[in-house]
């Protein structure tokens, strides 16, 4: 009888903890699946962009090559995490390079279009970030419990692989660095 | 919501009294229970008609949107509808039945006061709220505490209706207990309100931890509070039945130091934005 409770108890433990491993991968997804969206979109927005400071500063052309190349570059790059951040990287910087450039041209800066454009690359931008912390939140968590004892048993048992956080190198704590208390 | 529910129930008890005729309290009881529930589920359409708050378009207040779409996606939260009342008095509140449903409220003060890491911290701290789905705890917990008072109500009559027509020559031991219940019959009520307004404060305290945890950036929700407690003057449109509701005391920071903090909704500032920044 005793053998018989334990061994229920059992049972029910690992459906419990089977089925949170398997909400915590679909979640892990469900997030993956949201920065992609961010990713996309950003995409989207770029041949807008250079089209539209094309027209003011056409003596940049290698700045508009270097978007475009990194762009396709980041669209390309797919399934290793760090090659693929490394290319959002690269994205991000050329970006920010296009916007350095269209300092020097005042009549692009008053362009309403252009505006509208470096709005709603900074706002994607922040998305990706947002969608990123939510990502590798729970990455953490799914990643805690494959390795805390005894949860691990079983995710050995039913093989649940872990999975890699997706880092962007700028990121907010590298912007403002944390202050230090004594 | 809750000085409501107290009010309707103290009336429920006063005609009871009067008539002294139970059934009344407990008619005023199921009322206001009825009410709570009702008002739960449709909090975000009462609440916005209370309020007087209009719907906040992405092109309008383009930074205001995107931060709580920005902050939604990293709490993994559907985006609630926003919407904007036109108030000076800085302020903001969450409410909904559950996630799918929530609405985020600020007014047009608090936009006009705060920096864009000030602002963030605000909606993060009411998008924590919908999270912790604090509505709900709130509402179970009301209700609560309204069947603590029916009971201790029945409690009460039984011993001093009930018990002069049972034989009275009971042993003495039964005196002490009939005492010890009849103090106890007072005090639960008063009890469970308590801990119903500390639980209300507890809350808080989560929802600024919560939302500093979004952020990453507590400095920016505490900079925030303390431009909003200096403000100090009421709204122009305020119902004390959604006061509870808010990031800070409507009717301004006067009213708050004058309430003694055990019956306070909100715990006071300074310990909020020294639990956040130490």
């Amino acid at each position: 009888m005793l053998l018989l409770t334990i061994l229920v108890v059992l049972v029910l433990w690992a459906v419990f903890v089977f089925n949170g491993f398997v909400a915590l991968r679909n979640r892990t997804e469900e997030a993956w699946a949201d920065i992609e969206v961010q990713l996309k979109r950003r995409y989207d927005l770029i041949p807008n962009l250079v089209n539209t400071v094309k027209g003011y500063a056409t003596h940049e052309s290698s700045a508009f090559e270097n978007v475009t190349k990194a762009r396709s570059k980041a669209m390309g790059a797919g399934g290793n995490l760090a090659d693929k951040g490394q290319a959002e990287n690269m994205l991000t910087g050329a970006l920010r390079s296009v916007f350095a450039i269209a300092e020097a041209y005042p009549d692009l800066k008053a362009n309403q279009n252009f505006l509208a454009l470096q709005n709603e690359l900074s706002d994607t931008e922040n998305k990706i970030q947002a969608a990123r912390r939510f990502y590798n939140g729970n990455v953490r968590d799914l990643n805690i419990k494959i390795e805390s004892f005894p949860s691990n048993i079983l995710a050995k048992m039913f093989e649940v692989s872990k999975k890699e956080f997706f880092d962007l190198a700028d990121d907010d704590v590298a912007q403002n660095p944390v202050g230090v208390k004594f | 919501m809750t000085v409501f529910f107290v009010v309707i129930i103290l009336f429920g008890w006063f005609f009871s009294f009067y008539y002294n005729n139970p059934n009344i309290l407990y008619f005023f009881v199921i009322f206001s229970v009825l009410m709570n529930f009702f008002s739960y589920w449709y909090s975000d359409k009462i609440v916005l008609a209370l309020a007087g708050a209009k719907e906040a378009k992405r092109e309008e207040y383009f930074d205001l949107y995107t931060s709580v779409e920005n902050l939604s996606i990293t709490a993994g939260l559907p985006m609630p509808k926003l919407y904007v009342v036109g108030d000076p008095a800085p302020n903001a509140f969450a409410t909904g039945r559950d996630k799918n449903n929530s609405v985020v409220c600020v007014t047009s003060g608090l936009l006009a006061i705060l920096t864009k890491p000030e602002l963030e911290g605000v909606i993060a701290h009411e998008l924590s709220h919908v999270g912790n789905r604090d509505m709900l705890l709130s509402t179970v917990v009301v209700v609560l505490v309204g069947f603590v008072s029916i009971i201790a109500d029945v409690f009460r009559r039984n011993l001093f209706f009930g018990n002069i027509s049972r034989d009275r020559d009971n042993d003495r031991s039964g005196g002490l207990v009939v005492l010890i219940g009849i103090i106890l019959s007072i005090l639960a009520p008063i009890f469970s309100l308590l801990i119903e307004l500390a639980i209300s404060r507890k809350r808080e305290f989560l929802a600024d931890a919560s939302g500093a945890l979004l952020t990453r950036y507590p400095e920016g929700l505490a900079s925030a509070l303390k431009k909003i407690s200096k403000y100090g003057k009421p709204m122009a449109r305020q119902s004390s039945a959604i006061a509870h509701l808010y990031i800070a005391d409507p009717k301004g920071s006067q009213f708050g130091k004058k309430v003694m903090g055990l019956f306070a909704t909100h715990p006071p500032v300074e310990e909020r934005i020294k639990a956040l920044v130490g």
